[in-house]
């Protein structure tokens, strides 16, 4: 495999490897030298058309820490701003010698492009609303490490459906390992042709809970949307919103997720993001190891 | 990103062009031998480390692992010492990694005291180029500071490209580069047996 450019890239097995890789790598963050010399003299860059600072520090962290070359390319202040094309942008990134590119764009389908025009690796950070893999990545890693497997699990995706990649990744993703995925929105924010999708839905929050095992909330976009969605922050919040008396209709056992940055108070409330039932802190460190372990698969052998 | 884990540590195969027909596998040492193999880097690493005190045994999967499990428990037998055992994986550190597929990753396990001014021994199946053993070296600056590392392999097969030399040898075995040493233990392999084979 060259590229990571969508979930679907990925089998059952490489998968598994992903977050088994991972796993190992997990304890290097723990050690007193958190450093491997895996990817010396390889250089990774960091190529972000839309602002990022979890997926960014993340992937510059997890290459880091393999001691790849780093480069980081924000868009602001860049050529970008006096017309360069994405095209012209791989080039000269071709030309300075990248072996991977992880790259965040605001168009979906960006990254497909550009893996038809390098030759080095590239790695989907998210683009557009289509696809997020290496989020979908952390968050199986994360339920796998806090409920011991994924096959069979019953994970509710609640929100934002429309316009989230984390959902769209996670979705395919959590099918190809075995997990049952049930979209919890508005009508209005389920995109067209969603029951094409490997996952059932509902309109239901409340009907759901009590027999999911992970509640993954989305944030709400209202960047990528006018306010035509729903009729108010309040309501919506009143009947999506995951708030103290939701969580005690879960199971016992349940986790709460969320990718961040979270609306406190309107997707999730406060005390159900800081409980221990929420995993958001460990989403950010698990997504350290399963980068890594992207990087070192992609780039840790021979291409 | 496919890889398996059996093409990771089993066959230390040369890369040379072979000369004339794959032959059979034939048996250097049978389950028996090994045991007695064993029983002797035991004594010696008791002979040489002053009873082992002091002492961690650290295998590099695979086969180095339950290796130094065997050995640990043999000195237990013999002087009722218990020898802390770890693994130490040395995929991350090897500076062959660019010219194969990457390597499934196996585990690190350090003894709970650590191995920071200890004598570590490290276990691994067969010596042969020496690579390995250097990786190991890297991965142990990384994770200690030991006072004295020591190397145990089964088998010593030659053909080294470091300059690098076992202290505890099971069997020094002169081989042809196209020849492939397998060693394989009761634990990973069903079987202990150690071979050589001609490549095809």
């Amino acid at each position: 495999m060259q590229h990571l450019l969508s979930a679907d890239d990925l089998s059952a097995a490489t998968a598994t490897e992903v977050l088994d890789t991972a796993g190992e790598l997990a304890n290097v963050t723990g050690r007193e030298v958190k450093k491997l010399p895996t990817l010396r003299g390889r250089t990774v860059v960091n190529l972000f058309y839309e602002d990022s600072t979890r997926t960014r520090i993340s992937f510059e962290a997890a290459a880091k820490r393999l001691s790849a070359d780093v480069i980081t390319f924000s868009v602001k202040g860049s050529s970008v701003a006096k017309g360069e094309s994405l095209k012209d942008t791989a080039l000269t990134l071709q030309a300075m010698g990248a072996d991977a590119v992880v790259v965040r764009h605001g168009a979906s389908g960006a990254p497909h492009r550009l893996a038809g025009w390098l030759d080095g690796s590239v790695i989907n950070a998210g683009d557009g609303t289509h696809e997020h893999p290496t989020q979908a990545l952390l968050d199986a890693y994360t339920m796998r490490a806090r409920l011991g497997r994924l096959a069979g699990l019953k994970v509710a995706i609640v929100g934002d459906v429309l316009h989230s990649r984390v959902a769209r990744s996670n979705v395919r993703l959590l099918h190809t390992l075995g997990a049952d995925v049930t979209l919890v929105a508005p009508p209005t924010l389920l995109p067209v042709g969603v029951s094409a999708w490997p996952a059932t839905t509902s309109y239901d929050l409340d009907a759901v809970l009590p027999d999911s095992d992970v509640v993954m909330m989305l944030r709400v976009q209202r960047e990528r949307m006018g306010d035509s969605y729903f009729p108010s922050v309040r309501e919506y919040a009143r009947r999506y919103g995951l708030d103290a008396p939701r969580v005690r209709r879960l199971p016992e056992h349940a986790i709460v997720m969320h990718p961040g940055p979270m609306n406190r108070g309107m997707e999730i409330a406060p005390e159900v993001a800081d409980s221990p039932r929420s995993t958001i802190t460990e989403q950010v460190a698990n997504g350290v190891s399963v980068r890594m372990a992207v990087l070192y698969l992609l780039l840790g052998g021979k291409g | 990103m496919a890889t398996s884990k059996a093409a990771q540590t089993t066959s230390k195969t040369a890369q040379t062009p072979s000369e004339g027909a794959p032959t059979t596998p034939k048996t250097i040492l049978s389950g028996a031998d090994l045991q007695r193999v064993i029983d002797r880097i035991a004594h010696q690493i008791l002979e040489k480390t002053e009873g082992a005190l002091d002492t961690v045994l650290l295998g590099i999967p695979t086969r180095g692992a339950p290796l130094a499990r065997r050995i640990a428990q043999r000195i237990h037998a013999f002087e009722q010492v218990e020898v802390p055992v770890g693994v130490l994986d040395v995929t991350l550190y090897r500076d062959d990694l660019r010219s194969q597929a990457p390597r499934a990753l196996g585990p690190t396990e350090l003894p709970a005291d650590g191995i920071d001014g200890r004598r570590v021994v490290l276990v691994d199946d067969v010596l042969f180029r020496g690579r390995t053993v250097r990786a190991a070296l890297d991965a142990l600056r990384d994770v200690g500071r030991p006072a004295l590392v020591q190397l145990a392999v089964l088998v010593d097969r030659g053909h080294r490209e470091l300059p690098i030399r076992a202290d505890y040898v099971g069997k020094n075995l002169p081989t042809a580069l196209a020849e492939q040493v397998r060693v394989s233990l009761a634990e990973t392999d069903g079987v202990d047996a150690v071979t050589i084979q001609r490549e095809g």
